[in-house]
């Protein structure tokens, strides 16, 4: 398979990290989930910069966000899928 | 004995000719003086080649090697000994007085407290080939801070990659204390104080010190030595979301094959294992080990972030630079760090800040700062030899006695920061390697760095020498 553009750590995941520069809104991503192997294909609906993440489904304000298959915080307000996901809508559960 | 010198300094006159400093030249010195003889009696190393290509700066990844450097064919040592596919590595060492084993050789000029830096640093300019560490504590310290600031200096002087040690202290008696918990080891180290001395006769007597440890350390040889001999230590540092893809799992693989080999290995960075520290008792080899190591986060929350914290710690937790490179949420961040213990290794016990690991080889715990130049302090002072750091978004951390190997995944931070790098492992995000040859990669460089190889940092000129301090002083 071809460089991908997004990876995702485990199966459960609700959420994908880009790991190439330039994403434009729009694109159709390809992802590898680390986990199974799997390739999986996504529309980005925001310009998403390297390093950040994506959502890989719908999420609902106050939705647990999953990555590494744990709880990595809560959803502050919806994001549709393909949408950026940082801190504009998702916050620690801690501090 | 520390008496003794403080008094031989107030009733002695200074003599004309014999600088003052000298009286108080702790005795230790005078006995652990360099022998030229114990220079002699070393091995010569062996194996030494020569290099059949120029330096590769980066490991993987393209070709760093500038043109003018391939052209001017230059003669390294490639200094590679066994590492990938052939078994347990073994590296070219310096082994010390008290059997551990150092892969720097340092003559360290040390001040025991802030006023004596200025007298190290002079000495440091007098003597090539000498390194004064400046901080900004040691007065009026007290209870377990002072305690930390003793541990953090003796074992700074006796990390195995020191080769002797000159101590400057304003006054005699805590600087004794430092130069006898350092020649513990049997490295050869010498005190003065300034006080009654004042600045010129202290840096002068210290200075002819200094030289004496300079010519019987540089005479020291390197010998071969395996990884079960050597202690490294982790953190990592400025992470993004690329760090818990990658560069910390290639850590994390690297810890797993270190220990299986019997290494000596640290983690830290009490703070950042929020949101994952129940993940992470998980991995002591014991029940009791797991416990202790929530004891101490607990601990850490109820004294320091309880009574500290503002609306909440979002501001430095992540870091303002985490959140640029993806990083949302601490635990998010803590899930990242913890890959850099990989999937087997369990720790075997709970060090506090700058504590020796006392119960063998294995991974340890080390309650320290998150802050990359007080955990890597921290960790040196603990005896750790080098160090691994992983960064997303381009750390730049160095440390003077500990050389500190950086690699990173993110191939943005390759491309911008590359005087930074020691190892790209951006290839795992292409799937242009896998997470077990990015682990052997790092060994390699790991191995070529115990070897001799400057890393980034010390080309640089990093020298983050950043001492923790519990609380206010007196």
């Amino acid at each position: 398979m071809a460089a991908p553009d997004f990876l995702v750590h485990e199966t459960k995941d609700s959420v994908g990290v880009i790991v190439v520069e330039g994403i434009k809104k729009g694109a159709t991503l390809t992802g590898w989930i680390m986990e199974n192997d799997k390739t999986i294909k996504i529309k980005c609906l925001n310009p998403i910069p390297i390093g950040h993440k994506v959502a890989l489904g719908d999420i609902k304000d106050g939705d647990t966000i999953i990555k590494y298959g744990h709880d990595i915080g809560k959803a502050v307000a919806s994001i549709k899928k393909g949408g950026h996901v940082h801190v504009q809508n998702v916050k620690t559960k801690r501090w | 004995m520390a008496k003794a010198v403080t008094k031989k300094a107030a009733a002695k006159k200074p003599a004309a000719k014999k600088p003052a400093a000298k009286k108080v030249t702790v005795k230790k010195a005078e006995v652990k003086s360099p022998a030229v003889k114990k220079a002699v009696v070393r091995k010569p190393a062996t194996r030494r080649k020569v290099a059949k290509k120029a330096p590769r700066s980066v490991a993987a990844g393209s070709p760093v090697v500038p043109q003018h450097v391939e052209k001017a064919k230059l003669i390294v040592p490639t200094s590679r000994a066994g590492t990938r596919g052939r078994g347990k590595p073994t590296f070219m060492g310096f082994r010390r007085e008290n059997g551990r084993v150092g892969i720097r050789n340092h003559v360290v000029i040390l001040p025991l407290d802030d006023l004596s830096n200025s007298a190290c640093e002079a000495v440091a300019h007098n003597i090539k080939g000498t390194m004064a560490l400046p901080h900004p504590y040691g007065r009026l310290q007290f209870g377990e801070d002072l305690e930390l600031h003793f541990r953090t200096l003796i074992g700074t002087g006796a990390n195995p990659n020191v080769a002797a040690v000159v101590v400057i202290g304003i006054e005699p008696a805590w600087t004794q204390r430092v130069v006898d918990g350092i020649a513990k080891t049997g490295k050869p180290v010498a005190g003065f104080a300034i006080e009654q001395n004042g600045d010129h006769k202290t840096i002068e007597a210290a200075s002819r010190q200094a030289r004496e440890f300079v010519h019987w350390a540089t005479e020291l040889q390197r010998e071969q030595c395996s990884v079960d001999e050597l202690w490294i230590s982790v953190k990592c540092g400025e992470s993004d979301t690329t760090s818990g893809l990658a560069s910390n799992p290639t850590v994390g693989n690297f810890i797993d094959k270190m220990d299986a080999w019997g290494a000596t290995t640290c983690f830290g960075e009490t703070s950042e294992i929020t949101g994952a520290e129940l993940v992470c008792a998980s991995r002591g080899a014991t029940k009791a080990v797991g416990d202790k190591f929530l004891k101490t986060f607990n601990a850490y929350m109820d004294e320091v972030i309880e009574p500290y914290k503002t609306s909440d710690l979002s501001d430095s937790q992540p870091t303002k630079g985490n959140i640029q490179g993806g990083l949302t949420t601490i635990e998010e961040k803590a899930f990242g760090n913890l890959e850099k213990i990989g999937k087997k290794a369990k720790f075997i016990d709970v060090l506090g800040p700058a504590e020796a690991p006392r119960k063998g080889p294995g991974l340890y715990f080390m309650d320290t700062s998150s802050a990359a130049a007080e955990c890597v302090t921290l960790q040196a002072a603990a005896g750790y030899v080098v160090h691994l750091f992983p960064t997303g978004q381009g750390n730049i951390i160095g440390n003077p006695i500990e050389p500190v190997i950086k690699l990173t995944a993110n191939p943005r931070t390759v491309r911008t920061m590359k005087e930074h790098v020691d190892y790209d492992c951006s290839g795992i995000l292409r799937r242009e390697m896998n997470l077990s040859q990015a682990g052997d990669g790092l060994i390699d460089m790991t191995i070529r760095t115990c070897n001799g190889r400057s890393t980034a940092a010390e080309a640089l000129g990093h020298n983050e020498f950043v001492l923790t301090k519990l609380y206010r002083s007196a």
